[in-house]
């Protein structure tokens, strides 16, 4: 798996790579005297997580959910079910579970549980609210390769987003993009939604990086108005390759360096991403509607090696899911957005249940404030639409659109994304059909600890920001 | 059934023109605040509805069209809208909806610029939209123009209402758009309205047509109604304050017909809203603090303003997706979803589903002619597989004045044509 040998690598560099790092850079070139260094070895010629996560789950006590529904986030489903959860972890589901000695039992007749909701298409953080230019920290829109710049190093952790995000939408897990105003917009990060002093208190542990990239109208309009490159879309291809071109022969200077050592080459931080992704580390969430324009960056990542994970805005998915599964390249989407702009004048509020018809991955996201708060009403409606159009795909399946299926594109599905025992405790409690928009998470725990719960003012959390506010503290 | 209805559908659109429809067996939402009514009749002719409700008789001659086990109601009203303005907001060569490189501005009349052959207009038909209040942006003004309202039936004529009220920005945008400040926002308002006085006393001494003059001819012309009550001012505010500061424009303007748009922290201020018989076109489900004049947004707002007794409206305004009318009924039923979160304040459904029928026509005193299934309305009328708040739910028939409107669409063409992706023996392009 990508991610473990990621966080090999992490405790090692970690514990050497200060020499390495002080090699590595201008001010501080390697003494002459080093005629040659020794090797440092594959991924450890800098350090690759200089950032690293210091989130920490919160306490929990072992609860068992009862007599509940349950959709368990990979297409399973039990009727008159449980749930067991404890230390941090899923222990069981099934149908007759005897609750350990101490647990908190909870009879959730008439309700539902859900493994937590994953929104792989996030700008809460990087464009909080308030929406003010001070805290507009989403596009680096100063040129159209930015690979270098960390969304992460953007976030600002009091977005009031978070907290409605988890009460409304019982959210748990999110990826922070980088906007779309470049091809290159940076990298991405994924957080477990838990509020923390700093960014890097609600870093997922582990979760590879994502790249953000983008197609399409964006960045042609933000540079072509600017007169410069690219201002059309054979411009945006012929950056994308001149650059890709580039990372291919950084990425053979610094393999070469860390198999037979001598002097590291110059570091240059927007190759790092881009040779990230060349080795798999780092995952590529390409912001793409059009379909011709997705088959153009299929091509592009053949041509130079390395895999598209996710096509986000993937409006016209459903005109190539056959090219996208024969790829193994999921979609994003939207359930029914379309029309705001060219490129989106084709979506269909099929398009999942078409994607899903085919076997193509496929998942909701948000890209907004608000509609994260109801992702699972946006599934709903497009389980809707397919089932009009004689496209039957069952509850428990579609939630697949919202657990497994992000989970698996963000690299973090052997931790999180579904109710499988080992698992994180990311678990809402529904108070009825999460596919009814009569319902709405009663209760949200992450990692086993409830940090949400409607019943309970004090597990309603309230940023910085809103603290002191007219009506602080309120339901939102 | 779906079957038995598109046969039904297609015999009322027979030239039959006294022709009586019946709607029988379905659960009839009236949308004037009442409930859901089981097993109930819904009965128009000649474009009206005649009755609707539980115990309805059936005349004789009528056709009648089975709905048992589906859902009759009103058809939606869009609260707020650029139905017909834009073919996509995002493709400025199709967007009417505002003209930053104009020098008018409340003179600016939308009616004329409607088009009812817009994608988005049949779209959002087939979801359940029947007729929509239409409202041009503002762009280098406080003044956006006048708006209109409007049938999405199928037919050359959408215009219901022209010039039915004129859109003001005082909140944020009104600062920006009046040089810098709120102040200065309150300054444009009295001059343009004090240049509008200037104008009825003596329309052949006024100017209005000097390169630099503040207000032109025409704007000064259309703000008369305004002054007189006899067209809505719709004023976007967010802020509590600043919706009380708007309240406060009766004193000098005894006669303004105020409507206040947005208004998130309008709960804060819901008393006084009340007081003043003001309704509101509210941003709904809007909770966040996007800005500063909305640090108290909740999703409670419509709730607590209805339960101070303001007449409340749904819209789009404010959400930050794309506007899809027909997503209205959604952000309804959220309302009644709320109403089981301890602290919240939402509507019953009866209230949820009039915020997005008769709601709107209150709004513009249309409710007598459109937003609800009471006798002599239009026989805008929407059958549906389902309770149509609920997120699964869809029209089987929609009718707009009488009419049986087209069941598909460019979205359903896309749908079917690409419904197995790989090409065929022809292109997809040979597919239709």
């Amino acid at each position: 798996m990508i991610h473990t040998l990621v966080r090999a690598s992490k405790a090692a560099v970690t514990a050497s790579t200060c020499l390495a790092l002080m090699a590595c850079t201008a001010s501080a070139p390697p003494p002459a005297t080093a005629s040659k260094a020794p090797a440092p070895g594959a991924g450890h010629g800098y350090d690759h997580d200089p950032y690293p996560s210091t989130y920490h789950p919160y306490p929990g006590v072992p609860t068992l959910l009862t007599n509940v529904t349950v959709y368990d986030g990979e297409g399973g489903r039990i009727d008159h079910g449980a749930v067991l959860f404890a230390d941090g972890r899923i222990v069981q589901i099934g149908q007759d579970i005897a609750p350990p000695a101490g647990a908190t039992v909870i009879d959730g007749t008439g309700k539902w549980v859900t493994p937590g909701v994953i929104d792989i298409h996030s700008h809460l953080g990087d464009y909080p609210s308030p929406g003010v230019k001070a805290l507009s920290d989403g596009n680096e829109a100063t040129a159209p390769v930015t690979s270098e710049v960390w969304a992460e190093h953007s976030v600002w952790p009091q977005d009031p987003g978070f907290s409605r995000a988890l009460a409304n939408g019982g959210v748990t897990t999110l990826e922070i993009l980088p906007g779309s105003a470049n091809l290159f917009g940076g990298r991405s990060v994924v957080l477990k939604n838990v509020y923390a002093r700093t960014v890097q208190g609600m870093k997922f542990p582990g979760a590879p990086y994502g790249l953000k990239m983008a197609c399409g109208e964006n960045p042609k309009r933000v540079y072509g108005s600017k007169g410069r490159e690219p201002s059309t879309r054979m411009g945006n291809i012929a950056v994308d390759r001149q650059t890709w071109a580039k990372a291919v022969e950084y990425k053979r200077k610094w393999d070469k360096y860390e198999k037979d050592g001598g002097d590291p080459p110059a570091r240059d931080l927007a190759m790092d991403t881009l040779a990230g992704v060349l080795a798999g580390e780092i995952l590529v969430q390409n912001h793409c509607y059009r379909a011709d324009e997705m088959a153009n960056v299929i091509d592009m990542s053949k041509e130079f090696g390395y895999h598209v994970t996710a096509f986000h805005h993937a409006v016209e998915a459903y005109k190539i899911a056959d090219l996208l599964k024969a790829n193994g390249i999921c979609a994003a989407v939207w359930a029914d957005w379309y029309g705001f702009k060219m490129e989106s004048y084709d979506g269909i509020p099929e398009n999942l249940a078409l994607l899903q018809k085919e076997g193509t991955c496929a998942m909701i996201h948000s890209d907004d404030q608000n509609g994260i708060q109801r992702l699972n009403q946006e599934v709903a409606k497009a389980q809707a639409a397919g089932r009009r159009a004689g496209i039957d795909i069952p509850d428990e399946v579609a939630w697949e659109w919202l657990s497994i299926n992000p989970a698996k594109a963000l690299g973090i599905a052997d931790r999180t994304g579904s109710l499988k025992p080992g698992k994180m405790a990311d678990v809402v409690l529904w108070n009825g059909n999460p596919l009814s928009v009569y319902s709405r998470p009663e209760k949200v725990w992450i990692d086993g600890a409830m940090l949400y719960d409607a019943y309970n003012p004090k597990l309603r959390p309230v940023s910085d920001f809103e603290l002191g506010q007219p009506g602080s503290g309120d339901v939102k | 059934m779906k079957a038995l209805l598109l046969a039904a559908a297609a015999l009322v659109a027979a030239p039959a023109s006294a022709a009586t429809t019946a709607i029988v067996g379905g659960t009839v939402a009236i949308g004037d605040g009442s409930g859901p009514i089981p097993n109930g009749t819904v009965i128009f002719t000649d474009g009206r509805i005649v009755a609707a409700g539980a115990r309805v008789p059936v005349p004789a001659g009528a056709t009648v069209i089975d709905a048992h086990g589906k859902w009759v109601s009103a058809g939606m009203v869009a609260g707020l809208s650029t139905l017909g303005l834009a073919d996509s907001e995002g493709v400025e060569e199709s967007n009417d909806v505002s003209a930053g490189k104009s020098p008018f501005n409340a003179a600016i009349d939308i009616s004329p610029a409607i088009n009812p052959n817009s994608i988005i207009l049949n779209n959002e038909r087939w979801g359940g939209v029947t007729s929509a209040l239409v409202s041009p942006a503002t762009a280098g003004s406080i003044f956006a123009g006048q708006g209109a309202v409007i049938t999405l039936g199928v037919g050359p004529d959408p215009i219901l209402r022209p010039r039915a009220f004129q859109y003001v920005e005082m909140g944020e945008d009104g600062a920006a758009a009046a040089g810098g400040s709120r102040p200065a926002a309150y300054a444009m308002l009295h001059d343009a309205l004090a240049e509008a006085q200037d104008y009825r006393r003596s329309p052949a001494a006024f100017g209005g047509r000097e390169k630099d003059s503040l207000i032109k001819r025409p704007d000064a012309q259309a703000l008369l109604a305004v002054l007189d009550g006899k067209q809505p001012l719709l004023v976007h505010v967010e802020r509590a304050s600043d919706i009380r500061s708007i309240l406060a424009l009766k004193k000098d303007y005894p006669q303004l017909k105020l409507v206040l748009v947005g208004a998130e922290e309008g709960w804060l201020a819901a008393h006084d809203i009340a007081a003043a018989h003001v309704p509101v076109i509210a941003a709904a489900l809007v909770d966040l603090p996007e800005s500063f004049e909305r640090v108290a947004a909740t999703e409670s707002n419509v709730g607590r303003m209805e339960q101070a007794g303001v007449t409340v409206a749904l819209s789009t305004v404010d959400a930050s997706a794309p506007g899809s009318q027909r997503n209205l009924k959604q952000f309804a039923g959220n309302l009644v979803a709320i109403t089981k979160i301890p602290g919240s304040t939402g509507l019953d459904w009866g209230h949820a589903f009039a915020s997005i029928t008769s709601g709107p026509a209150v709004v513009m005193g249309m409710d007598g002619e459109i937003g609800s299934l009471r006798p002599g309305r239009r026989a805008d009328v929407v059958i549906w597989d389902g309770d149509p708040l609920e997120l699964a739910s869809a029209p089987v028939a929609v009718f707009i004045d009488g009419q049986p409107q087209p069941q598909s669409s460019r979205q359903s063409e896309l749908r079917d044509r690409y419904m197995n992706p790989e090409d065929g023996a022809l292109p997809k392009a040979y597919q239709r």
